[in-house]
C-alpha cells in the first residue's frame, strides 16, 4: 500500500512539475528513486522481525541487507541510463509501444550484465583471497563481497 | 484533475508490480535492480505521448538519464551508509534525496540548462 500511494503520488507529481515548469525539469522526476526507500524500509523490517523470532538482535543484519538492496539498485540505474537513452533517440521516430518495450528490455538487459558483471569480479577476488589463505598469506578481507555473499544464499 | 487521478493510480499500479517483482526474486542483490525499475517513467510516458506529442516526451526522456546518473550516485551513497555504517534505513533513505536533487538540479544546470 506504501509503495502503491508512494509511487502514484511520484508519478502524479512528475506530471504537474513537467506542465508547471516544461519536459526538461519534469523528466527528472521519470528517475525518482520511488520504490527505493519504501523497499528498503521493508527489507529492514523483515530481517529484523526473522531474528526478533529467533530471540536474536536484527537491527544490524536489517540495515545491511538494506544496503545490499540498495547496492542492486545502483546497478539497476545503469539499466534505467539505457532505457532513457533508448527512449530519446528512437521515441520522435517509432512506435511508442515498440520503444517502451525495446527500452524495458535493454533495461534489464543491462541491469543484468552489470549485475554479473559484479558477481564474476566479487568470485573471482573471493578465490583469491582463499588461495592467499590457504597459502598461509595475510590477505584483507573484502568486506563488501563477503557481506553481499552473506545475503546472496 | 482527471488527469492526476489516472496518473496516480496508473503510477500507484506500475511502481508496485515492480516492487512485488522485486520481492520474489532472489538474492537481495538482484531484487535489488528492481529498485530502479523505470515504473513512474513507464507509467507517465504513455500519457505523456497521448497529450503532449512523442517530441514532449522524447526531451522528457533526455533530462531522465540526468535523473538515472543522480539515482545511481543516491544508491551508491544509500548501500555505502547502509553497509558500512549501519545507520537507520529510514533517515539514510530520506536524507540522501538531497543527494539525487542536488545532483539531478546540478547536471541539469551544468549540461541542459
Amino acid at each position: 500500500m506504501i509503495r502503491f500511494v508512494f509511487g502514484g503520488t511520484i508519478t502524479a507529481l512528475a506530471g504537474i512539475v513537467a506542465e508547471r515548469y516544461g519536459p526538461e525539469i519534469g523528466g527528472l522526476f521519470l528517475a525518482f528513486p520511488a520504490i527505493l526507500p519504501a523497499a528498503a524500509t521493508l527489507i529492514e523490517k523483515h530481517e529484523k522481525e526473522t531474528k526478533d523470532r529467533a530471540g536474536l538482535d536484527g537491527t544490524m543484519r536489517g540495515r545491511v541487507a538494506a544496503g545490499v538492496d540498495a547496492a542492486g539498485a545502483a546497478m539497476g540505474s545503469i539499466g534505467l541510463m539505457a532505457f532513457a537513452l533508448i527512449v530519446w533517440q528512437e521515441l520522435p521516430n517509432s512506435s511508442l509501444s515498440l520503444v517502451l518495450v525495446g527500452a524495458t528490455l535493454a533495461w534489464l538487459a543491462a541491469s543484468v550484465m552489470v549485475w554479473e558483471l559484479r558477481e564474476t569480479l566479487c568470485r573471482r577476488i573471493r578465490a583469491r583471497f582463499h588461495a592467499a589463505s590457504s597459502h598461509g598469506l595475510h590477505a584483507a578481507p573484502r568486506r563488501g563481497s563477503s557481506i553481499h555473499r552473506r545475503f546472496d544464499e | 484533475m482527471k488527469e492526476i487521478l489516472v496518473r496516480f493510480v496508473v503510477g500507484g499500479v506500475v511502481v508496485s508490480v515492480f516492487a512485488l517483482l522485486g520481492d520474489l526474486l532472489k538474492p537481495k542483490s538482484f531484487a535489488g535492480l528492481f529498485g530502479a525499475a523505470p515504473s513512474v517513467a513507464l507509467a507517465t510516458l504513455a500519457l505523456t505521448v497521448s497529450k503532449q506529442g512523442k517530441e514532449y516526451a522524447s526531451v522528457e526522456a533526455r533530462s531522465m538519464l540526468i535523473g538515472a546518473i543522480a539515482f545511481f550516485i543516491y544508491a551508491l551513497v544509500v548501500s555505502r551508509l547502509l553497509i558500512r555504517r549501519k545507520l537507520p534505513v529510514l533517515p539514510v533513505t530520506g536524507l540522501s534525496m538531497a543527494w539525487w536533487f542536488a545532483c539531478a538540479f546540478g547536471c541539469w544546470y551544468a549540461v541542459l540548462r
